[in-house]
C-alpha cells in the first residue's frame, strides 16, 4: 500500500489572513472539485471497509507474521530516512555553494531511480554492497536510499532555493562560525520543512514499496499484505486500511511536530492535504 | 532607548563603551587583482585605510568594488596581491577568524533566530556566556534603537529594522574591520537615508575601520571619510568628497560623481582650453589629451546663464531644487549642459527663453577627448 503526502517545500512568508471577502465567495467550482477528488479518493476506502466488514480488523493482528512484517517495514522506514538524509543534506548544500552549474545534471541523477527498473537497481546494489549487509533486510534499507533520493532531493532542492543560502552561509562565516556550526545552526533550522517533506515522502515510500522487497524476498508489511490476500481477502482488506490510517498517522506526526516551531519562526508548514490509496498491488482490491 | 541615550551609555563605560574609539585595525590593498574566466574583476587594486576611516568605494556594477570586499572579508581570493590587516597578511586565515563585521545587500539575518539570537551570534561563537551574551546583544540592539524588538523574527522586521539588526549583529563582535556591502540599496529612500545617517553616527563614535561598498555616489558622499572610484577593476581616484567633486582626477570620476556637461572647446596645448569664448586654466589628467577639439566638463553651478534676446542658447527645461533651479539648456549645435541658478533669479527663465551661457573662468576645469 502506497501512501501519497501532499507536501508544500517552499519557506514562504506566513499564509497571510485572507480577507472576509475572499472567504464569503469561495467559488462553487471549488466545492465541485474537492468534492470529485474527495469521492475518488474515499469511496474506495469506503468499499474496503464495508468488503473487510470491522470484525477483520479485530483479527489481523493475530494473524502470524503481522507484526514481524509491520516492524521490519518501520525500521526500513528508519534507515532509508536516516541514510537518505545524513547523504543529501550536506550534498545539496553543498551543491547549490559551490557547484550551482551542475544542478541540472543533479536533477537528471537524481530522477534516475525511477526510471530504472527495480531489478536492475537490486543488482547494482548488490554488486558494489560490502558481504556482511547482502542477505539482509539493511540492505533492502540501502536499496530504499537510492529508491528515496529523487524526493528527498527535489525537496531539499526546493528548500534551498527558498532562502538565500550562500548569504546566510557567508553571515554565518562572517560572525566567525564554521562550516559544521553553520550546517548545523544555521542552514538546518531552515531546511527544516524541506528535511520533514523528505522525511515524509522517504516514510511513505518505504512503508508502501512492494516490488523491491517482494524481489528481494523480505516480508515487508506490503508483501504480506500481498501473500495474505491469498488466504482471506477481508482480513488483508482490513491489513491494507489499517496500514493506510497507521502510515497517515504517522506522517500527521511528523508533520504537526515539525511544522510546530516552524510556525512559530513564521517558517513554511509542512502541509498533509491527503493520504491516498494508491497501486492495486499493494492494496488489496475489494473487488 | 535613543542614540543619544546609547551614547550616554557608551560614554558611561557600559558593554558598549568596550568597543571604544579607535578600535579600528588599518588595512591596506596591495595591487589586488582577480579574475573570473576572461573578466578582470580587479586589475592591479591598492588601497590604504587608515584605523578608524571609512572608505566608500564608488562605480558601476561591474567595476570590480564588491569583489574587493568579499576579498577583504575572506569569501573570495586574490590571484595576485595581498590584503593586510594590522600589519599581517590575512590571505591564509578563513573568513570566520578573520573578525570583520560583514552588513550584506540582501537582507542576511537567521530566519530562525529572534533579533536578539541574531545580534548574538557571534558573541555566542566566541563562547560568551548566556547573561553577557544577552547584555551585551541587548545593548547592541538599543544602539540601533530596536531593543523593543529584541525577541522578533526577521519576517516580522522592516526591511530597514533587518538592515539595523544585521549592523548590530556586525558590530557585536568588535570588529576590526566593518564591511558594508550596499546595505542600503534594498530599502526605500527615506529608510535609506535614516540608516545613512545611523551607519555614519555609530561608525564615528566606535571608530571602526570601515570599506563601504556602493554605487550611489551620494551614499558615498555623504557617508565617506574618503571615496576611492572605481573603473574596470582599478580605483580612478580617492579623495574627499568635497574633493572628488570639486577637482576630479579624470572625465570618468567627474561625470560618475555628480552632474556634469560636456561643451566643446578648443585646447591649445599646455594649461588652457578656450570654451565659450573664455580662455581658462585646465586641471586633472590631461597629458593624454592631444591639442585640438576637445570636449571642456562643467558642473551646473560653474556655468552662468542670463536672459538676453539673441544669446547662444535656449532654455528647454527647469527642474525646482529648493534653493537652486537648475536649467536645461540647448546651445547653438545642439550642445544640452545643465545650468543651476538660485530660484529667486531664475523665475522668468521659463523654457523657450532665450538665454546667454557663460563661464566665468575663475575655476579650473577637466578636458577630455571629444565624445
Amino acid at each position: 500500500m502506497a501512501t501519497v503526502a501532499s507536501v508544500s517545500t517552499g519557506a514562504e512568508a506566513p499564509t497571510p489572513v485572507r480577507p472576509a471577502a475572499a472567504r464569503r465567495t469561495f467559488p462553487v467550482w471549488r466545492w465541485v472539485i474537492l468534492i470529485i477528488a474527495a469521492a475518488y479518493f474515499l469511496i474506495p476506502l469506503y468499499a474496503g471497509l464495508k468488503f473487510a466488514g470491522l470484525k477483520a480488523f479485530t483479527q489481523v493482528t493475530s494473524y502470524p507474521q503481522f507484526g514481524s512484517a509491520f516492524v521490519l517495514s518501520l525500521r526500513l522506514a528508519l534507515i532509508a530516512t536516516v541514510l537518505t538524509l545524513v547523504l543529501m543534506v550536506p550534498t545539496t548544500v553543498y551543491v547549490h555553494l559551490r557547484l550551482p552549474r551542475i544542478r541540472r545534471l543533479m536533477e537528471a541523477i537524481t530522477i534516475l531511480p525511477i526510471v530504472i527498473p527495480p531489478i536492475v537497481l537490486i543488482i547494482g546494489v548488490l554488486k558494489v554492497a560490502p558481504g556482511f549487509l547482502i542477505g539482509t533486510p539493511d540492505m533492502l534499507g540501502l536499496e530504499y536510499v537510492i529508491l528515496a533520493m529523487p524526493f528527498a532531493y527535489r525537496s531539499l532542492d526546493a528548500g534551498l532555493r527558498s532562502f538565500d543560502v550562500k548569504t546566510l552561509v557567508e553571515a554565518s562565516n562572517s560572525l566567525g562560525a564554521g562550516w559544521p556550526t553553520t550546517l548545523w545552526r544555521v542552514v538546518m533550522p531552515n531546511l527544516r520543512t524541506a528535511i520533514l517533506s523528505a522525511t515524509v515522502l522517504t516514510v511513505a515510500l518505504v512503508l508502501g514499496e512492494y516490488t523491491m522487497a517482494s524481489l528481494d524476498n523480505f516480508q515487508t508489511f506490503p508483501v504480506w499484505i500481498v501473500n495474505f490476500e491469498q488466504a482471506s481477502g477481508p482480513v488483508s482488506t482490513a491489513a491494507s486500511l489499517l496500514a493506510l490510517f497507521v502510515t497517515w498517522i504517522l506522517l500527521m506526526l511528523i508533520v504537526t511536530v515539525g511544522s510546530r516551531s516552524a510556525r512559530k519562526r513564521g517558517g513554511a508548514q509542512v502541509q498533509l492535504f491527503s493520504v491516498a490509496t494508491q497501486t492495486r498491488q499493494t492494496v488489496g482490491d475489494p473487488e | 532607548m535613543t542614540m543619544n541615550a546609547a551614547a550616554d551609555t557608551a560614554a558611561s563605560g557600559s558593554v558598549i563603551g568596550a568597543v571604544g574609539k579607535g578600535a579600528g585595525a588599518p588595512v591596506v590593498l596591495q595591487s589586488l587583482s582577480r579574475s573570473f574566466g576572461a573578466v578582470r574583476a580587479l586589475d592591479g587594486l591598492s588601497l590604504d585605510i587608515a584605523p578608524g576611516e571609512f572608505v566608500a568605494l564608488l562605480g558601476p556594477s561591474g567595476c570590480g568594488k564588491t569583489t574587493a570586499l568579499r576579498i577583504v572579508a575572506g569569501f573570495e581570493f586574490a590571484d595576485t596581491g595581498s590584503v593586510i590587516v594590522d600589519g599581517k597578511d590575512v590571505a591564509p586565515v578563513p573568513a570566520a577568524k578573520r573578525d570583520m563585521g560583514m552588513v550584506f545587500q540582501s537582507y542576511s539575518l537567521f530566519p530562525n533566530m529572534s533579533a536578539l539570537d541574531n545580534v548574538g551570534f557571534g558573541l555566542r561563537m566566541r563562547k560568551i556566556g548566556a547573561t553577557e551574551r544577552t547584555n551585551r546583544a541587548t545593548a547592541l540592539l538599543d544602539m540601533v534603537g530596536l531593543a523593543p524588538q529584541a525577541k522578533q523574527y526577521p519576517h516580522q522586521l522592516s526591511g530597514g529594522q533587518q538592515q539595523r539588526v544585521a549592523l548590530a549583529r556586525a558590530l557585536a563582535i568588535e570588529p576590526r574591520v566593518l564591511l558594508l556591502d550596499e546595505p542600503l540599496s534594498a530599502l526605500d529612500a527615506k529608510v535609506r537615508l535614516q540608516l545613512r545617517e545611523q551607519i555614519r553616527t555609530l561608525q564615528q563614535r566606535l571608530g571602526t575601520t570601515t570599506l563601504f561598498v556602493t554605487h550611489d555616489q551620494e551614499e558615498a558622499l555623504s557617508m565617506a571619510d574618503r571615496v576611492g572610484v572605481m573603473k574596470d577593476g582599478r580605483l580612478e581616484q580617492i579623495a574627499t568628497p568635497s574633493e572628488l567633486y570639486a577637482t576630479p582626477a579624470t572625465a570618468f570620476v567627474a561625470e560618475f560623481v555628480g552632474t556634469m556637461s560636456r561643451i566643446p572647446g578648443t585646447y591649445h596645448g599646455g594649461d588652457e582650453v578656450s570654451v565659450l569664448g573664455r580662455d581658462v586654466r585646465v586641471h586633472g589628467e590631461h597629458a593624454s589629451v592631444s591639442p585640438g577639439d576637445v570636449d571642456v566638463l562643467v558642473r551646473p553651478e560653474g556655468l552662468m546663464v542670463e536672459a538676453i534676446a539673441g544669446g547662444n542658447g535656449i532654455v528647454t527645461d527647469r527642474t525646482f531644487l529648493g534653493s537652486m533651479t537648475r536649467l536645461s539648456v540647448l546651445l547653438s549645435g545642439d550642445i544640452a549642459v545643465k545650468v543651476d541658478k538660485t530660484s529667486t533669479a531664475a523665475t522668468d527663465l521659463m523654457p523657450g527663453t532665450s538665454v546667454q551661457v557663460s563661464i566665468p573662468g575663475t575655476e579650473p576645469v577637466l578636458i577630455a577627448e571629444r565624445a
